[in-house]
């Protein structure tokens, strides 16, 4: 057994575990002439979360995060609801394998392709100047983070929503249409019940996926203003602030475990309630 | 009855709207790189592949994917290896502590990739690994190792424990069990774990871009250039990606799908 059970435990403790926590210890660490100090100081800390563009990063993050997980699971329900009742299901194995291509698509190259659909002389501003609209300018704003952020959760969310709803009893809702409940409502009170584990599970990965993005606040918010992973990213690679960087870093782990655990509990929690 | 159709259209449109804004990004990667304009919009200017020549005269771009490739294919092998032995130790054994040990091994995609980044960079300074391509393929094995455990676990999970046991019964000695009966059992499954994986790594940016250095992967060369003016050459590297990607997940899907067809007939 310890012949197989070893490497891979092995491996991620030594490359996954011990990392992450040489980043939670460096958080107390110490720069002193330019060099990084084994120390036992809660200077970084303090530094970090009394700074203002710390804690205007951190809200700006987290509220542009939750705005995506609500846009993205509210714009992907239709059409998962589609895929899942409305499609053949050719046509529906089609799509769900059409929809795993993102995912193997260069992602800071479809980051790209948006960057140009959106710029000035870009495919967008053309297609609606005809009809006296624009230019809408959404480079180098929040929203465009926020394009970015669906380009990155949307195909995932899509999917998750798609396979939570063909799990549903199609008994149930048949017998909700039996009973004289109308289209909308069977929704509400059948079908999104039924799903809610793999709909919150698809919100919560939207969230947790912007929340840690840097590409899109990057090239198409123009980190401006920045978010945390901007903040990582700057502070290692231009100011060398490694402790400094490793307090935003842990921060943001502490965000998504208490993100992910309430996300658990209302996935989860209440079930009998909701049932009797 | 009009009110249905309309509600059907709108939602059938809705649908095709969302797929749009998904899938235009890609489309327009593939259908730019051949533009021989400059600058990717309307009107066409023409057929061309002065982008892929651009690509293929670029020293650093072309080092970038062989370092890509290299890193995909060290991934792949051992990510492959530590999946299968993970995947097989929650298959066989019973012991205090699994759940802790499976979640460990599976928790590593669960954090953002620019905290990996940071944390493989100072740790791997301090091996002297950063700035290789070792340290790269180290940090894209741990972001690897979860999917091909799940893989294999799924196949694993159509092999009947007695028939193990049979062969121990039969005299085979519990590693010519797993060498003559799991693995050749899990093969499929196996394989697809080496493109998946390997298509996992040659899209990875950002854990590469904190640990490569100046040993650029692709996509840290193509968040590079990004920074850059517009350049169509980064339409041809997607195309580019895109097809070697896709030809390593059909491929994995393929080989699963053989899997899914079999064990359907078979029952």
């Amino acid at each position: 057994m310890a012949f197989w059970a070893i490497p891979p435990i092995l491996w991620q403790f030594a490359f996954f575990v011990v990392p992450l926590g040489f980043l939670v210890a460096m958080t107390f660490w110490s720069v002193r002439s330019f060099r990084l100090t084994p120390d036992m100081t809660l200077a970084n800390w303090m530094f970090i979360l009394k700074a203002g563009f710390f804690r205007s990063a951190y809200i700006y993050t987290f509220k542009l995060a939750l705005l995506t997980a609500l846009i993205a699971s509210l714009s992907a329900f239709p059409a998962a609801y589609t895929l899942a009742f409305r499609l053949q299901p050719r046509t529906r194995r089609f799509l769900i394998f059409m929809l795993v291509v993102p995912f193997f698509t260069s992602y800071p190259v479809r980051i790209y392709s948006t960057q140009i659909f959106f710029s000035p002389e870009g495919i967008i501003n053309a297609m609606i100047a005809p009809l006296g609209l624009g230019p809408v300018s959404v480079l180098d704003t929040p929203t465009g983070t926020v394009v970015g952020y669906l380009v990155l959760t949307l195909p995932l969310v899509l999917l998750l929503q798609t396979f939570a709803l063909m799990n549903t009893p199609r008994d149930l809702i048949e017998a909700a249409h039996n009973l004289g409940c109308g289209r909308f409502r069977t929704i509400l009170t059948v079908i999104v019940p039924t799903a809610r584990v793999g709909l919150v599970l698809a919100a919560t990965f939207a969230f947790v996926l912007s929340f840690g993005d840097y590409v899109a606040p990057l090239y198409l918010g123009g980190s401006n203003p920045p978010t945390l992973s901007i903040l990582i990213a700057d502070q290692v690679k231009s100011g060398n602030n490694w402790p400094r960087a490793s307090v935003v870093a842990v921060t943001m782990i502490l965000t998504l475990i208490v993100v992910m655990t309430a996300m658990l509990a209302l996935a989860y929690g209440g079930r009998k309630k909701g049932r009797g | 009855m009009n009110a249905h159709h309309l509600r059907r259209g709108a939602l059938f449109l809705w649908t095709a709207l969302l797929l749009a804004f998904i899938f235009a990004p890609i489309v327009s990667t593939i259908i730019f790189s051949f533009n021989a304009d400059r600058f990717p919009s309307l009107p066409w200017a023409g057929f061309s592949v002065r982008w892929y020549e651009a690509v293929f005269a670029d020293a650093t771009i072309l080092r970038g994917l062989i370092n890509s490739l290299i890193v995909a294919g060290a991934t792949a092998i051992v990510a492959s290896f530590l999946g299968f032995a993970a995947a097989y130790v929650d298959y066989r054994y019973r012991f205090l502590g699994k759940v802790v040990y499976t979640a460990l091994i599976a928790l590593p995609p669960a954090v953002p990739v620019v905290i990996l980044g940071i944390a493989m960079l100072t740790f791997e300074g301090r091996l002297g690994l950063s700035g290789t391509l070792t340290g790269v393929a180290v940090g894209h094995i741990v972001l690897a190792v979860p999917f091909a455990m799940a893989l294999v676990r799924m196949r694993l999970a159509d092999l009947d424990p007695d028939i193990e046991r049979a062969a121990w019964n039969l005299g085979a000695t519990p590693w010519a069990a797993v060498s003559g009966v799991v693995i050749p059992f899990c093969l499929p499954a196996i394989l697809a774990s080496i493109f998946l994986t390997a298509a996992v790594s040659f899209d990875e940016f950002m854990i590469a871009w904190f640990v490569s250095g100046v040993n650029e992967t692709l996509p840290v060369r193509v968040l590079a250039m990004l920074q850059g003016q517009v350049s169509p050459k980064i339409n041809a590297i997607g195309a580019i990606v895109f097809v070697v990607s896709m030809s390593l997940v059909v491929i994995a899907q393929v080989l699963i799908g053989n899997r899914a067809d079999r064990s359907s007939k078979r029952t």
